[in-house]
């Protein structure tokens, strides 16, 4: 079906001949639909030449396809492939494409969902004045009325610059990435601390993943999902989910041994023991995994607007190929607001009730600000 | 007495080829053997135990003598190689799961050196674990959990958080929460080893208490001779995961199976293992009252022959009269009189239990050596400055 030699950046953008952006982005979030199909391509007055010099930059790519016959002699033993790895990876990738399709058309349909959800829910769903009420009311529940302020602030800053609605794509992005990483990472650290066997197996593969640089990630996501905004969901969960599962085994595992063994001692099930004992004590360390997940996430997803997928990166990606400095400025700013709110907002999940000088979390905030408003009331 | 709690050959065997290293301890190996050749580390070896109902059961051993292993294997902690763990004749070892957690959830619970509270609950709460553990309700739970919370003085504190409380504190919610399941055996191991000492007397009174209210039976690890002494109906002394002695306080004391259960004693602090009757000695001058009208004539003579200032006067049973001096005799000999008329008024008695620490006052400033009568009346012997001195010493054996 791909033949390498047919390979082009035009092709790379919909390998499998499939009008990507209307059967199966909303139309919501593909407004610039043209813009994503070809990020690059706005104008021919731009200085980096678009759309039709693809054949240009085609040759540019497979340069070494045109460089001259050379023979490798014992001097210069590289100067020749020995072998055509690139053939051999593109024949492979092809079938396994082939084969795979179906299967991993069926795995997107879960993140179409999700993405589709929040999307909704933060383009449309909620008036973006009351967005800022919500956030600002979690962020104090969850932190402190100080952060609430900054979000206020951040928030109305974001709308100011007129970029509320591609930071809204990002969040919603960030938001289904952060949701399947939860669902897939807890459970994954909860099996890895109850087996060291199966953490055997994995700790190498979540090396593999966290050593591999993002850039490369969108390599085989490309590959096996294609483009869009849904694989760029599957790629950040792919890329922000290792150091969960990591930090939920850890402080699974990191509980004192002799609390597990007196819950044993009192009659408690393994099921009780996580429930009663490991998960509340491994709280903390969870909450910290689950702010490296979203710290990752938002980064990934700014990388990934590399295959096409809308939001803040977009932006940036767009300014520095168009040497707007001032588009890629504008996009970095709102990321880094962004990511300072949700940063802080679960860096204060991590932390121990202790120091936060109340035990419960519905003793703080507006919850418990309400209930003790409540009590008063009923009170008199 | 019945017995409660039933040990019976149990082994345990630390490693991957149990099996092997049992049937190396079976030939008559020894553990150090077994460890070489196989790298199998035994940890209990053959001990054989029998607890009765309601006794407070004290092993006793140094670190890494297999007393917390096995402790640990009367509940199923820890999984026996071989042997069997009777409770009321029912073999703990050969129990199903869902049976063994019945039993922890009813029968057998357990306080831990470490206190090992969950420091995400509330005092309340942690006392109430075991019972939610079982699916008890709510009100019930609270209700059972406040008397025991009671029961260790701490009817108070039910809103505290672990972290709050002192370590005296944290360990009795740790009994509280033993005994809200109102278990039939107690498991404590070490569990006042992390106290310090005045606190830890406090808790060992305490106990005693609760044991008087009620009988339960408790099996109580220490390596603390003054504390098994102190609390321990009967103590097994183990060494090397064997068991090497069993026996009550006073057996072990003085008739210490080997060099190791010696040892124990070296460190200790002997005034307060050692009470009055067991350095009590027989006087030079013990005077036999041999009937009422008795004369002073044979009594002056003995004092004089041993040159000594005071006599000890009891009836042929043994039974404590009183104490003479030579010159009460020779007063009573001028009026003619009998030995009765000569006993001193104010003479003073030690009790036969009291402890050594108790009467070193008395007998530094008593001018005789000071008679040892049990609650009977019955005369034990004398306590002289000599013999104070000596027992604090560590020698008893002269």
């Amino acid at each position: 079906m791909i033949n390498q030699d047919q390979i082009t950046l035009a092709q790379a953008t919909d390998p499998w001949g499939n009008p990507v952006a209307s059967d199966e982005e909303s139309s919501l979030l593909m407004q610039q639909d043209s813009s994503v199909l070809d990020p690059w391509g706005q104008s021919s007055s731009e200085p980096i030449p678009p759309q039709d010099s693809v054949a240009t930059a085609g040759s540019w790519l497979d340069g070494i396809e045109q460089a001259p016959e050379v023979q490798n002699t014992l001097a210069e033993p590289f100067a020749a492939p020995w072998f055509d790895m690139r053939a051999i990876i593109n024949d492979f990738v092809a079938v396994v494409v082939r084969q795979t399709r179906d299967f991993f058309d069926i795995t997107k349909q879960p993140v179409e969902w999700v993405l589709d959800f929040f999307a909704w829910l933060l383009s449309s769903g909620l008036h973006p004045l009351i967005f800022i009420l919500l956030f600002a009311l979690l962020c104090w529940q969850l932190s402190g009325w100080k952060l609430a302020i900054g979000a206020v602030v951040g928030l109305v800053f974001l709308g100011a610059m007129n970029v509320w609605d591609e930071a809204m794509i990002t969040l919603a992005l960030v938001l289904s990435a952060l949701f399947f990483c939860l669902i897939i990472g807890i459970p994954l650290g909860i099996l890895m601390s109850k087996s060291d066997r199966f953490a055997g197996f994995l700790r190498p593969v979540l090396d593999a993943m966290q050593t591999t640089p993002a850039f490369v990630y969108l390599v085989p996501v490309v590959m096996l999902f294609g483009i869009g905004r849904i694989p760029g969901v599957i790629v950040t969960i792919i890329f922000s989910v290792p150091p969960l599962i990591r930090l939920t085994n850890l402080g699974i595992r990191q509980v004192p041994d002799d609390l597990v063994e007196a819950s044993r001692s009192f009659g408690a099930s393994a099921r009780q023991i996580l429930w009663r004992v490991q998960l509340p004590l491994a709280t903390p360390t969870i909450m910290a995994g689950v702010n490296q997940a979203l710290m990752l996430s938002l980064s990934m997803v700014v990388i990934a607007s590399m295959i096409a997928v809308p939001g803040l990166g977009l932006m940036v990606l767009r300014g520095i190929g168009r040497l707007d400095v001032g588009l890629a400025t504008v996009g970095g700013l709102a990321i880094v607001i962004l990511a300072i709110l949700l940063d802080r907002m679960t860096q204060s999940l991590g932390r121990e009730a202790r120091e936060r000088g109340t035990r419960h979390w519905y003793q703080t905030g507006p919850i418990g600000w309400s209930l003790s408003l409540l009590q008063t009331l009923k009170s008199k | 007495m019945t017995v409660k709690l039933e040990v019976q050959s149990l082994y345990k065997v630390f490693g991957d080829r149990p099996k092997q290293a049992l049937a190396m301890l079976a030939e008559g190996l020894t553990k150090e053997d077994v460890f070489q050749k196989t790298g199998q580390n035994v940890g209990v070896k053959d001990a054989c135990l029998s607890i009765n109902k309601g006794e407070i059961f004290v092993i006793m051993g140094l670190s890494g003598s297999g007393k917390s292993t096995l402790v640990r294997l009367l509940n199923r902690l820890i999984e026996p190689s071989a042997g069997k763990v009777l409770l009321d004749g029912e073999d703990i070892s050969a129990m199903s799961d869902n049976q063994l957690r019945e039993l922890r959830l009813k029968r057998i619970s357990m306080v831990f050196q470490s206190f090992a509270l969950m420091p995400h609950l509330n005092v309340m709460e942690n006392v109430c674990f075991g019972l939610s553990l079982a699916g008890m309700p709510q009100d019930q739970q609270v209700q059972k959990a406040s008397a025991a919370l009671a029961q260790v003085g701490l009817a108070e504190h039910g809103n505290s958080y672990p972290d709050e409380l002192s370590g005296g504190m944290q360990q009795r919610v740790g009994l509280a929460r033993a005994l809200a399941i109102d278990p039939e055996v107690l498991l404590m191991d070490e569990a006042f080893s992390a106290l310090d000492p005045l606190i830890r007397a406090g808790m060992q009174d305490e106990l005693l208490q609760l044991q008087a209210q009620k009988q339960r039976t408790i099996v109580f690890i220490s390596h603390d001779l003054d504390e098994a002494m102190r609390i321990g109906d009967r103590i097994a002394i183990m060494q090397g995961g064997e068991v090497v002695q069993v026996g009550t306080p006073e057996d072990i004391l003085h008739k210490p199976a080997n060099d190791y259960v010696r040892s124990f004693f070296r460190g200790v602090n002997l005034a307060q293992v050692y009470s009055a009757k067991d350095i009590a000695k027989k006087p030079s001058t013990l005077i036999v009252r041999k009937h009422p009208k008795m004369g002073v004539a044979t009594a002056i003579n003995q004092l004089q022959e041993n040159d000594r200032e005071f006599g000890y006067v009891i009836t042929p049973d043994r039974q404590w009269l009183g104490l003479v001096s030579l010159s009460s005799l020779v007063k009573a000999d001028q009026k003619d009189q009998t030995l009765d008329s000569a006993l001193l008024a104010d003479a003073a008695t030690l009790g036969a239990d009291e402890p050594i620490s108790e009467i070193i006052g008395s007998v530094a400033t008593s001018a005789f050596a000071l008679p040892v009568v049990d609650a009977k009346q019955q005369f034990i012997g004398v306590v002289s400055k000599t013999a104070l001195l000596q027992s604090l010493d560590g020698d008893t054996s002269s």
